[in-house]
C-alpha cells in the first residue's frame, strides 16, 4: 500500500549512466506533414532538463508522445534503460512519467486529496478510505515541504495550490520523471520561487524534471541541460553552463525573424510630436487612477499616433490597469481624460462610447463567440450601425465584414465559417478587427500575440504600427519584452500596482535593460 | 537542499489550516437544505399544529408521498452530478408501470418484475448510447425520450389502466409494510443508502463527480467518461422504472400517467439537496432531504387549505427561493 514511501528508496538504484528517459530517432507526422524528424532526447536521473523551441517546433508533440497521448511513427523510447511502449497515458504513468499540465487537469469540485488519488483511491472492501487518502496526501506534501490542506476543496484555492496538487498527484503515483509545461505562467513571483525550491528538492531525490519554458531567466536558474527543437528537429542538447542566454534565444528563434521584431521609428508619431509639440492634447490621459490594490495612483498619457507599452511582472497590475480603463473594474479615485475631457468609465459600454476599445488577454473566453461565424463575430460591436428599420441590413453588414477581413488579412475562405476553426493567429486578428470596426480613439491590447506563431506575430505587430499611424493611441500590455520594444514609443513600467518608471524608447538600449528595470535592479 | 517550508500564494487562496480559519471557511450554503427543511418544518408545526400536521399519521404520509420522488431523484442525482440531465424519468416510470402490469397479467409475477426493470435498462441504454456515443446533449435525448416513453405506454394500453390482480406484487411493491415500516419507506431507505454510499464512497461515484467536475481532467486521469455517462443514465432509468413499479403496486394498476411530471419534482429535489446543476458535486442524502422538503411543502399547503392553483404558485416560489439561496457562486 505504501507506494508513497517507496520512492525514497527507489532513488538509489538508478545510476547516472542509465538515462531516466531516452527517446531515439522519433518521427511523427500529422496528415502527412512531418512534425518531428529524427529527434533524440535524453534525460538523466535527477536532472532538470529544459526543453525549448518556438511555436510549432515540436515540443508539445514530443512530450505528448512521452505521455502516451500520441503514438510515434517510428523510433524508440527507453525508461531507466528498458524499452517501453507508451500507447496510453496509463502506460506512461505506470513507468513513472508524470505530467504537470499547463492547463490543469484537476477537478475543482473535489478536495485536494480526492484529486491526488482520483482513480487510484485507497479502498477497504470496495469503499474509498478518504481518511487514508488524506493522510497519504499529507505525507506527500510533507516530503515536498509545502503546506497544503488536503481536505480543502480545490476550486477555492489559488492557482499555485493547483500546481502543487498536480505535482503531489504525480508523486503519489510514484512518478520519477515530471514534465512541467510553462509551470510559472500563472504564478506570482514568490509562488514561482517556491516552485523552483521544490524543483530543487525533487532533483535532490533523484526525480528528473523536463522543464518547458519560454523564460530564459528561469531556464538558466533551474535547469542543468537544455534541448532546443527547431522545425521538428533537435538543434542541440547541451549543459546550460556552456551556453549564454543569447545563444539559446538564437537557437530558438533562428536568424530570420530578427528584423521583424526591431523597433522602427514611425513617421506619423515622430511627425505629430515634432509639429504640434507638447501643446497637443493627449488622446487619453490618466490622472492618479486607482482601482483596487493592483492599480494605484497611475498617471500617464498617450498622444495621437503613439504606442505606449506596459511592462511589469505577473501581478504588477498590468491586466488590472486595462480592465479599469475598459470599465470592467471600478475606478475608485483619479480621473481619465479623453481628448482633454474627463469621462466616467462605469462599464464597458461607457468605455466604448468614450472611444476606448479593448482586445483582451484571453481571446477565446473574452473576445470571441467561438461557435459563431467570422462575420457575426466581426459585426457584433457594430450591429447598431447596419439597421434598416428594426432589422439588420444584411448586405451592408456583409460588405463591412468583407472589408475588415481584407484589411486585416484574415485567412478564411468563407466568412460564414465558425471562428473555432481558425488558427490562433487568425482568431486574434478577428478580435482585433472586430474592435477596430468601431473606430476607437484608444486601443488597449493585453498580450496581443499570446499563443500565435512568429509569422502572425510580426503581422500583428505591423498592424499595431499601422493603426497608430492612422492616429490611434495604442496601449500594449505584454510580458514579452522583445515585443514591447518592437512597437512601443514609450514604456510604462509597473511594479506592485504603481508606475515605477516611464521610459522613452530611445532610453532603452536592449531587452536586458528593460528586464532589469521591470525586475527592479 | 533548501529546507524552508514555504506557503505559496500568500493572500490568494486561503487554506483552512487552523481551526479558526476553518470556521471562517464554513460554507453555510452547503447546509442550506437542512436549515431550510428545519425552518419550513417548524413554521408548519407552529401554524398548522391544530390541523393535524404533527400527528404521526400525517408525518408518515409525508414520507410516503415523498418516497417515490426520492427514489427517482437518487438516480437523477448521479446524472446531474455528472453534468448531464435526465428528463425522461417520469415517462419511464409510467411505461414501466404499464409494462409490469401487462406482463404480470399475461406471464405472472416474476416476468412482470423482470419486464418492468428491463424497461429501465432499455430506456437508459438508449439514452446513454445516444449521449455517450453520438455526443447528443442529454437534454435533447431525454426530452425526446420523455415523449417516446409515455407515447408507447399510452399506445400499448390504448390509454386504458392495466389492473394488477397479483396480491403479492401489490404487497411488496408499495402497498404493504416491512414489519412496522411502510413498504415504500423501506424501498426508499434501500435506494438512498446504496445511492449515498455509491456516490460518496466508491470509485464509481468519484468517477461520476470527476466527470461532471472537469471532464477533460477525468479523461487525463484515465477515466472512461463516456462509459460513466452511459452508466449514470442507465442507473437513472432503472430507478425511474422501479418508481413506476412502486406506483403500480401502491395503486394496484399500471397507467401511462403514473410519474407524469415527476422529472421536475426530482430535479428540484436534487438541486435543493445541493447537487451542482453544473456537475461535479452531489449528495444523495441532500437529495433525500430535498424530496422530503418538497413533500413537506405539498402537505403543509394542503393542510393550510390552499387550492391546487395556489399550491402550485407557493411551491414554485419556495423552490426558486431555496435554490437561489443554495446556489454556489
Amino acid at each position: 500500500m505504501s507506494h508513497v514511501n517507496e520512492s525514497h528508496s527507489d532513488v538509489g538504484h538508478a545510476t547516472v549512466d542509465v538515462p531516466a528517459v531516452r527517446m531515439r530517432a522519433i518521427h511523427k507526422s500529422f496528415d502527412g506533414v512531418p512534425v518531428l524528424k529524427d529527434v533524440d532526447f535524453e534525460v538523466r536521473p535527477g536532472e532538470v532538463h529544459a526543453l525549448a523551441g518556438g511555436n510549432g517546433a515540436g515540443k508539445s508533440t514530443l512530450m505528448k508522445i512521452l505521455q502516451g497521448v500520441y503514438s510515434k511513427d517510428s523510433g524508440a523510447i527507453e525508461v531507466d534503460g528498458r524499452a517501453v511502449a507508451l500507447s496510453s497515458t496509463h502506460d506512461a504513468r505506470a513507468v513513472g512519467i508524470g505530467m504537470v499540465f499547463q492547463e490543469f487537469s484537476l477537478v475543482p469540485t473535489l478536495t485536494v486529496a480526492q484529486n491526488i488519488f482520483l482513480g487510484v483511491e485507497p479502498l477497504a472492501s470496495g469503499l474509498i478510505r478518504d481518511r487514508e487518502a488524506v493522510a497519504r496526501s499529507r505525507e506527500v506534501f510533507a516530503r515536498m515541504e509545502v503546506d497544503v490542506d488536503p481536505e480543502a476543496t480545490l476550486g477555492q484555492l489559488g492557482t499555485a495550490y493547483w500546481q502543487l496538487t498536480e505535482i503531489a498527484k504525480a508523486l503519489a503515483q510514484d512518478a520519477r520523471i515530471l514534465i512541467m509545461d510553462e509551470p510559472t505562467a500563472s504564478l506570482a513571483k514568490h509562488e514561482a520561487d517556491t516552485l523552483f525550491d521544490l524543483v530543487g528538492r525533487l532533483k535532490a531525490r533523484g526525480i528528473s524534471v523536463i522543464y518547458i519554458s519560454h523564460r530564459m531567466d528561469e531556464v538558466f536558474r533551474i535547469a542543468d541541460r537544455i534541448t532546443i527543437l527547431r522545425d521538428g528537429r533537435c538543434l542541440l542538447t547541451e549543459a546550460l553552463s556552456d551556453l549564454t542566454p543569447a545563444q539559446v534565444v538564437e537557437g530558438i528563434v533562428g536568424q530570420q525573424m530578427d528584423g521583424e521584431l526591431e523597433y522602427r521609428l514611425r513617421a506619423a508619431h515622430s511627425g505629430s510630436a515634432d509639429s504640434t509639440g507638447a501643446a497637443a492634447v493627449p488622446v487619453i490621459e490618466l490622472r492618479g487612477v486607482t482601482a483596487g490594490p493592483r492599480v494605484q495612483d497611475i498617471s500617464f498619457s498617450i498622444g495621437r499616433g503613439e504606442i505606449v507599452g506596459v511592462a511589469g511582472l505577473m501581478g504588477s497590475g498590468r491586466t488590472e490597469l486595462a480592465r479599469a480603463l475598459f470599465g470592467i473594474d471600478p475606478i475608485t479615485s483619479g480621473e481619465v481624460l479623453i481628448r482633454g475631457r474627463a469621462v466616467k468609465l462605469a462599464n464597458p459600454r461607457t468605455s466604448i462610447a468614450a472611444g476606448i476599445a479593448m482586445i483582451p488577454e484571453d481571446r477565446r473566453a473574452q473576445g470571441l463567440v467561438l461557435d459563431h461565424s467570422v462575420r457575426d463575430n466581426l459585426l457584433l460591436p457594430l450591429l447598431g450601425r447596419f439597421r434598416r428599420g428594426p432589422l439588420v441590413d444584411d448586405r451592408a453588414a456583409r460588405t463591412a465584414a468583407r472589408e475588415l477581413i481584407q484589411r486585416f488579412r484574415i485567412k478564411v475562405a468563407d466568412d460564414s465559417r465558425a471562428v473555432r476553426r481558425l488558427s490562433g493567429g487568425n482568431q486574434q486578428k478577428v478580435v482585433i478587427a472586430k474592435w477596430l470596426g468601431t473606430d476607437p480613439a484608444v486601443l488597449l491590447m493585453d498580450e496581443p500575440t499570446a499563443g500565435v506563431d512568429i509569422g502572425t506575430k510580426t503581422e500583428i505587430l505591423e498592424t499595431i504600427r499601422a493603426l497608430a499611424d492612422e492616429g490611434m493611441a495604442v496601449l500594449v500590455i505584454s510580458s514579452e519584452y522583445s515585443e514591447l520594444l518592437a512597437v512601443s514609443d514609450r514604456v510604462v513600467v509597473l511594479r506592485d500596482g504603481k508606475v515605477h518608471r516611464v521610459l522613452a524608447r530611445a532610453d532603452i538600449p536592449d531587452e536586458q535593460s528593460l528586464q532589469l528595470s521591470v525586475q527592479g535592479a | 537542499m533548501p529546507t524552508t517550508t514555504s506557503t505559496p500564494a500568500t493572500g490568494r487562496g486561503t487554506v483552512a489550516a487552523s481551526p479558526g480559519s476553518f470556521l471562517q471557511g464554513f460554507d453555510w450554503r452547503r447546509y442550506i437544505i437542512y436549515i431550510g427543511f428545519a425552518l419550513v418544518f417548524v413554521a408548519f408545526a407552529v401554524t398548522l399544529g391544530d390541523d393535524g400536521f404533527l400527528t404521526a399519521n400525517n408525518l408518515l404520509n409525508i414520507v410516503r408521498q415523498s418516497a417515490i420522488i426520492a427514489i427517482i431523484a437518487v438516480g437523477v442525482t448521479y446524472v446531474i452530478a455528472c453534468a448531464e440531465i435526465d428528463l425522461s424519468v417520469g415517462s419511464t416510470a409510467g411505461l414501466a408501470s404499464v409494462v409490469t402490469a401487462m406482463a404480470i397479467s399475461d406471464y405472472g409475477l416474476v416476468a412482470g418484475i423482470v419486464a418492468g426493470l428491463l424497461v429501465g435498462v432499455v430506456v437508459g441504454s438508449i439514452n446513454g448510447a445516444l449521449v455517450s456515443l453520438l455526443n447528443i446533449p442529454s437534454f435533447l435525448v431525454t426530452l425526446g425520450m420523455l415523449g417516446i416513453a409515455v407515447g408507447i405506454a399510452q399506445w400499448i394500453t390504448q390509454s386504458a389502466p392495466q389492473p394488477i390482480l397479483d396480491p403479492t406484487y401489490n404487497l411488496v411493491f408499495g402497498g404493504g409494510n416491512f414489519g412496522p415500516v411502510p413498504g415504500l419507506l423501506g424501498w426508499m431507505a434501500i435506494v438512498v443508502v446504496i445511492g449515498a454510499v455509491g456516490l460518496a464512497k466508491t470509485r464509481f461515484g468519484r468517477k461520476v463527480l470527476a466527470t461532471g467536475g472537469n471532464r477533460m481532467a477525468a479523461e487525463f486521469t484515465g477515466i472512461n467518461t463516456r462509459r460513466i455517462k452511459f452508466q449514470v443514465l442507465v442507473i437513472s432509468s432503472v430507478l425511474a422504472a422501479l418508481a413506476g413499479m412502486l406506483y403500480a403496486g401502491r395503486l394496484e394498476s399500471g397507467r401511462f400517467q403514473w410519474g407524469s411530471g415527476d422529472e421536475l419534482s426530482a430535479i428540484a429535489a436534487v438541486i435543493l439537496g445541493g447537487t451542482s446543476l453544473f456537475g461535479g458535486a452531489g449528495s444523495v442524502v441532500g437529495t433525500l432531504v430535498g424530496a422530503l422538503l418538497i413533500g413537506l411543502i405539498n402537505n403543509g399547503l394542503v393542510l393550510a387549505g390552499l387550492d391546487t392553483s395556489q399550491q402550485q404558485v407557493v411551491r414554485g416560489v419556495i423552490i426558486i427561493l431555496a435554490v437561489a439561496l443554495a446556489r454556489r457562486k
